[in-house]
C-alpha cells in the first residue's frame, strides 16, 4: 500500500451550503430552493460533521477552506465564522490559510460581502457567469451585468483574493460575442477568473430543453474556436491559463482547487459533499455524505455524520484519479510525488508505445520533473485520458502491477 | 376427382402489386373456399414478411370448388408462385405443375417489366393464357390502352381479357368461368404406375416436411410406399391432403390433381425440389424433366452486431435453410466485423428477406456486408477458382483472367426519364440490346454486368425515375473483365470487410466514394487518421480525418472525480464494441453505415 507520506501532508476542508435562492436551469449541484431555513440547526449540523470527520486528522495542517454550493453567500456570516475557528481549533493552520467563499453578484448580497470578510474569508468568489443580459437571462440569473461590475468593484475594494465565474459557448454565440465578454472580463478581474464551456448535465432543466430541442448547442468546431480565443485572450492578458478552466496572475492560483487536481487528501462536510482522505494505513479513502438536506441533517443528529457511501480506491483507481485531475493543470504532475505515492515511475507503469505516440503527436511532454499535457493535449484531455489507459482494466480488484510494465 | 375432364390447374402471373394476391383471395372467397370470418387480406402468403411486402416466396396450391355455368363442379387447383425475379426458378418450377395462366396486369399501369419476365416463362411451360385487367375501377385506368399493350408487347390476343376489380369483386366470376372455358384439363394415365412431380417443400413443425405435387399418372395415397427417383430414398406415405386453403386430409391425389402428402421426412434437404415420385413396388419407367438446381449468384456477408448472438445467428440460418435449400452459408472472419457467415442468394431480394427474417423472426441485430457477385478466375496454372468473398482473392500475379457474370436487364419507363436511365446503365459499362416505345414507355434492354447492379443499380433506378421505372434480369453470359481488387485502408490497416472487385476503370471513383464516405462516419480521433484506397500496393484514393479539435471535461472538482472516473471507466468498456486499427479504436456502426452503400 501506498501513502504512508499523507499522514503528514496538508489537508483541506470544503463546506457545502445546499440551498439557492432559485435554481439555475444548467446547474447539476446539490442545491435546493427551500422557503425557510433555520440556519441555527445547519450551524449546529456542520459543526458536529466537521468534528466526527475530522477524527484522526488533526495532527495534520489544514491548507484551505472553500464555502461552496448552493450558494454559501445565503449563510449567516456567523456561521461561517464560526466554522473557521472551530477549524483552526482542530487543525494546525499558518497565515497562508486560504478561505474562499462562493457568492452572487446581486445587490443585495454585494452589500454583505464585507460581513464575510469580517467573519474571516480572504477570497472571493463571484458567480458573474456572463457581462450580457441577454445571455444571464437566458442562464436564468438573477442578476444583470450592471449588478455584476459593481459587485465585482466592492469585492476588489473588499478582498485582496477575487475570482469570478464565466460561462460560454450559450446557443447561438459568436466568436465575436465571446470576444466581446472576455475584454469586459479582463477590464474588469482582479486576479483570477474561472471560464467554463456550458455543458448540457442530465437532471437540469436545460437537459430536458435540449432534448426537446428547444435549443441547440454549439458545434464542435465552433467549442473550440471559443476555447483557443479565450486561452489566447486571458494569457495576454497576464492570465494564463493553469488550469482547463482557470486562469490567474502567477501566485494567484486557487490554493483549494490545486489539493484537488493534485489528488491530495480533502475533506468535505454539509449535504452531497466529497472526501478523499488516506488513513494511517495508508488506505485511500472515498466518501461522500447524504444528498437530501433534510436526510443529511437527521443524520448527522443521529450519528455525527451523514456519510452515505465510503469505498476505498484502488491503486489504479489512485493512478487513474492523479493523471485525470493532475493532467488538467499546466504545471501537470510532479514526477517525484508520482514515484513517491505510487513507488512506480510513469514510465514503468504505462508501455512505451503508448507515451512515445503522445509525445510525437506532442499530446505529452515529460522530464524528470514533471509530466504533463500540451496545450493541445489539455484541449482533448478526456481522449488522451483513455488513450493512456487503454491498456488497462480498471476493475478495482485486478492487479496493475502484475503485467510487465514496459513491453 | 375421378374425371381429368373436370380438372384447372393454373397459376396467376403478375407484376407486383398489380393485384395477384387479391385476386386469389377472391376466387377462394367466391368458391367459399374460406369462410368470411376466416378471410384476411392475401391468405396465402402465410409468412409475416410476405404478407407485408406483398411478395410470395414459396409455392403454394390451393384447390376450389366451382360450380360452372354448364352446371358442372369443378376442381380449379391455383398453384399460387412468386413473383420476383430472384425466385424466378421457383416460378418456372410452379408454372410447369400447371397448363395455365391468368396474367393479371393493372389496368392503370400496363405491362411491366416482371410481367414481361414472368410471361415469358408462362409461354416456355406450354401455357395458356388468360390475360385480366385489374383495378378497373380506378379512375386512372385505361383498359383499352393496356389491352392494346398487351397485345404489342407481349403478342397475346387481348381481345377477350376479362375486365375485373379483384378489390371489388367485379367480374370475380367471369374469371373463373374463363378458366373453365378456355384452359385445357390435365393429361395422365389414371391407372398407369406413380408419376408425381415434387413441386415444392416446406418445413412444418408438426407435420414434418410438406411435400408439394402433381400428380401426373396413377394415384398416391396413405401407405403408399414412394420412392425418389433421383435420391433413391423410399418414405411410407402417411398423409395425403389439399389446401382448400385450410390443410384438408383426402383419401388420395389422383392424375392431374395438385396436393400434399407428408411421409415423417425430417428435414427439407431429403426432399430435392423437381424429383419424382413413383410407387416403390411399381415404379414409371420415365422420370420426368426435373429441374436445374437454383445456384446463388449473389454473396455478402452476414456479422452479429452482438459478437455474442454468433451462435444464434448460426441455428437461425440453419433452421431458415430447412426451408430455403437455395441459399448457402458458410463461417467468415473478419477484423473489422468479427465472426460471421459469408452467405449466397438468387438474388438482392433474397437476400434482403432473409436478412429481414433474421433480424425480425430471430432477433438478431445484423451487420450486412457489401453484395458481390460469383467471379470465375482463370489461373495461369489452368486451374479455375469461383471467387465468392473478394477478401479472398489469390495473388494478382498468378491470375489470367478474371471473369464476372452479366445479366440481361428489362426496364420499362416512362419517356420523361429514358434519357437518365440509359446514361445510368452506361456507367454501368451497360450494352444496350433493344429499344423499343409503347405508347408513352420504353422498353430497353440491356447486358449489364451483374457487379455493377448489385451495387445500387436498383436504388439509382427508382430514384431516377421517381418509382416508375420497373426492372427485371435474367442471368446471362460470364464474360472476362478488367477487374481488380479494391481494398481500403484505414490508419494504415486494411478493413476486409471493405475490399471489392471493381472494374478497373471505375476503382478510383468508387476508392475516392469509399474514402470521403468514411471520413464522414469516422468520428474524430486523438490523432489524425489516414483513410485510403488501393489496387494492390498502389494508393488510388486518400482521404484525412482531422485529430478531434477539442473533448475535456469543463469543471472537474472535488465533488467531480468519482463520477468522472466512473464516466471515463464505462466509455472505456464501451470501447470494446469497437474495432481496432493500430492504436485506434473506431466503433463499428462506422463500417455499417459505410456499408450501407444504397442511401449516399
Amino acid at each position: 500500500m501506498s501513502g504512508i507520506q499523507a499522514l503528514t501532508e496538508d489537508l483541506s476542508l470544503y463546506v457545502h451550503w445546499p440551498f439557492c435562492l432559485s435554481k439555475c436551469p444548467y446547474c447539476d449541484f446539490n442545491s435546493h430552493v427551500v422557503n425557510e431555513i433555520d440556519q441555527s440547526v445547519w450551524r449546529k449540523g456542520l459543526l458536529t460533521e466537521m468534528k466526527t470527520l475530522a477524527k484522526n486528522t488533526e495532527d495534520r495542517k489544514l491548507k484551505s477552506i472553500f464555502f461552496g454550493g448552493g450558494t454559501p453567500s445565503l449563510m449567516e456570516p456567523q456561521i461561517v465564522s464560526d466554522i473557521i475557528s472551530e477549524a483552526k481549533k482542530i487543525w494546525r493552520v499558518d497565515d497562508l490559510l486560504e478561505i474562499s467563499l462562493e457568492a452572487n453578484p446581486s445587490s443585495l448580497e454585494a452589500k454583505r460581502l464585507h460581513l464575510f470578510n469580517q467573519a474571516g474569508i480572504n477570497r472571493i468568489s463571484l458567480g458573474v457567469q456572463s457581462f450580457n443580459d441577454i445571455t444571464l437571462k437566458f442562464l436564468g440569473r438573477e442578476h444583470d451585468a450592471a449588478d455584476s461590475k459593481r459587485a465585482l468593484e466592492i469585492a476588489k475594494k473588499t478582498f485582496e483574493n477575487v475570482s469570478f465565474d464565466m460561462i460560454y459557448a450559450t446557443p447561438e454565440q459568436t466568436i465575436q460575442d465571446w470576444a466581446s465578454e472576455i475584454r469586459q472580463a479582463i477590464e474588469f478581474s482582479s486576479n483570477h477568473i474561472s471560464v467554463y464551456q456550458l455543458t448540457i448535465e442530465r437532471g437540469t432543466a436545460f437537459f430536458q430543453k435540449h432534448r426537446k430541442g428547444e435549443f441547440q448547442m454549439l458545434n464542435g468546431e465552433t467549442l473550440a474556436d471559443l476555447y483557443e480565443l479565450t486561452q489566447d485572450k486571458l494569457g495576454s492578458a497576464g492570465l494564463a491559463d493553469y488550469e482547463i478552466s482557470n486562469h490567474a496572475k502567477p501566485s494567484f492560483e486557487c490554493v483549494h482547487n490545486l489539493q484537488y487536481w493534485k489528488m491530495k487528501d480533502y475533506l468535505g462536510i454539509g449535504a452531497g459533499a466529497h472526501s478523499r482522505l488516506t488513513d494511517k494505513e495508508g488506505v485511500r479513502w472515498a466518501f461522500r455524505t447524504q444528498r437530501a438536506p433534510s436526510k443529511w441533517l437527521s443524520e448527522t443528529k443521529a450519528y455525527g455524520h451523514a456519510v452515505a457511501e465510503k469505498v476505498f480506491l484502488s491503486l489504479e483507481e489512485q493512478i487513474f484519479e492523479t493523471l485525470m485531475m493532475g493532467l488538467r493543470l499546466k504545471k501537470g504532475i510532479s514526477t517525484a510525488d508520482f514515484k513517491n505515492t505510487f513507488k512506480k515511475s510513469i514510465e514503468e507503469i504505462f508501455t512505451r508505445e503508448t507515451l512515445e505516440i503522445l509525445l510525437n503527436e506532442r499530446l505529452i511532454e515529460m522530464d524528470d520533473k514533471s509530466f504533463k499535457a500540451t496545450s493541445i493535449g489539455r484541449q482533448r484531455l478526456d481522449s488522451l485520458i483513455q488513450f493512456l489507459f487503454s491498456d488497462f482494466d480498471l476493475n478495482p480488484h485486478s492487479s496493475f502491477f502484475s503485467r510487465d510494465p514496459v513491453s | 376427382m375421378g374425371n381429368l375432364s373436370k380438372i384447372r390447374n393454373f397459376a396467376i402471373i403478375a407484376h407486383i402489386d398489380h393485384g395477384k394476391s387479391t385476386l386469389a383471395d377472391r376466387l377462394i372467397q367466391v368458391c367459399e373456399g374460406l369462410s368470411e370470418r376466416e378471410m384476411k387480406e392475401q391468405v396465402l402468403d402465410s409468412m409475416d414478411i410476405e404478407r407485408e411486402r406483398g411478395i410470395t416466396i414459396k409455392a403454394q396450391s390451393v384447390q376450389l370448388k366451382f360450380t360452372a355455368k354448364d352446371g358442372d363442379i369443378y376442381e380449379l387447383n391455383l398453384m399460387d408462385t412468386p413473383g420476383h425475379v430472384d425466385f424466378s426458378y421457383e416460378v418456372s418450377r410452379s408454372l410447369s405443375a400447371c397448363e395455365g395462366s391468368l396474367l393479371v396486369v393493372d389496368a392503370s399501369q400496363g405491362v411491366e417489366a416482371q410481367t414481361l419476365a414472368n410471361v415469358y416463362q408462362a409461354i416456355d411451360a406450354d401455357h395458356e393464357i388468360i390475360p385480366v385487367l385489374n383495378k378497373v375501377d380506378l379512375p386512372a385506368a385505361e383498359p383499352e390502352r393496356v389491352r392494346n399493350q398487351i397485345e404489342e408487347v407481349i403478342g397475346l390476343d387481348a381481345s377477350e381479357a376479362v375486365e375485373i376489380s379483384a378489390k371489388t369483386g367485379l367480374n370475380i366470376k367471369a374469371v373463373l368461368e374463363s378458366l373453365v372455358e378456355k384452359l385445357p384439363p390435365p393429361a395422365g394415365d389414371k391407372e398407369g404406375p406413380l408419376k408425381a412431380l415434387l413441386v415444392d417443400s416446406w418445413y412444418d413443425a408438426y407435420l414434418g416436411v410438406i411435400a408439394l405435387i402433381r400428380v401426373y399418372d396413377g394415384t398416391i395415397k396413405k401407405g403408399t410406399k414412394i420412392r425418389m427417383m433421383q435420391t433413391g430414398a423410399t418414405h411410407l406415405v402417411d398423409r395425403v391432403g389439399v389446401f382448400t386453403p385450410k390443410l384438408t386430409e383426402v383419401e388420395s391425389l389422383g392424375s392431374g390433381q395438385l396436393g400434399f402428402f407428408t411421409a415423417a421426412i425430417k428435414t427439407v434437404a431429403d426432399t430435392q425440389v423437381g424429383d419424382t415420385i413413383t410407387e416403390d413396388r411399381n415404379p414409371t419407367s420415365v422420370p420426368l424433366d426435373g429441374f436445374k438446381p437454383s445456384v446463388p449468384v449473389v454473396f455478402c456477408g452476414l456479422f452479429p452486431i452482438d459478437a455474442a448472438d454468433y451462435e444464434q445467428l448460426r441455428e437461425s440460418l440453419e433452421r431458415l435453410r430447412l426451408n430455403d435449400a437455395s441459399f448457402s452459408f458458410e463461417a467468415e472472419t473478419s477484423a473489422a466485423l468479427g465472426f460471421g457467415f459469408r452467405c449466397g442468394f438468387l438474388g438482392l431480394l433474397h437476400l434482403e428477406i432473409i436478412q429481414e427474417r433474421l433480424e425480425r423472426e430471430f432477433d438478431l441485430d445484423l451487420i450486412t456486408t457489401a453484395p458481390s457477385v460469383v467471379y470465375k478466375i482463370n489461373m495461369n496454372s489452368g486451374e479455375t477458382l469461383q471467387l465468392h468473398n473478394p477478401s479472398d482473392m489469390p495473388d494478382v500475379v498468378k491470375i489470367n483472367s478474371i471473369e464476372e457474370p452479366w445479366i440481361k436487364a428489362t426496364i420499362f419507363v416512362p419517356d420523361e426519364f429514358l434519357g437518365p436511365i440509359l446514361s445510368l446503365c452506361t456507367e454501368r459499362r451497360g450494352e444496350q440490346v433493344e429499344l423499343t416505345y409503347v405508347g408513352a414507355r420504353a422498353m430497353v434492354v440491356y447486358k449489364l454486368p451483374l457487379n455493377e447492379v448489385v451495387f445500387d443499380f436498383y436504388d439509382r433506378l427508382k430514384s431516377i425515375s421517381r418509382g416508375y421505372a420497373s426492372f427485371d434480369y435474367q442471368m446471362d453470359d460470364y464474360i472476362t473483365g478488367d477487374l481488380v481488387r479494391m481494398s481500403v485502408l484505414v490508419n494504415a490497416e486494411p478493413v476486409d470487410a471493405l475490399s471489392m472487385v471493381v472494374h478497373a476503370s471505375q476503382a478510383e471513383t468508387r476508392g475516392r466514394e469509399l474514402c470521403t464516405r468514411l471520413k464522414d462516419l469516422i468520428p474524430r480521433q486523438l490523432f489524425k487518421i489516414p483513410v485510403q484506397a488501393a489496387i494492390g500496393g498502389k494508393i488510388i484514393a486518400r482521404e484525412t480525418i482531422s485529430a478531434m479539435r477539442k473533448d475535456v471535461t469543463a469543471k472537474c472538482y472535488g465533488g467531480d472525480v468519482s463520477r468522472k472516473r466512473k464516466l471515463l471507466e464505462k466509455q472505456k468498456k464501451g470501447k470494446k464494441k469497437m474495432r481496432q486499427f493500430g492504436r485506434v479504436d473506431i466503433p463499428q456502426s462506422a463500417f455499417i453505415e459505410a456499408l450501407k452503400m444504397g442511401d449516399s
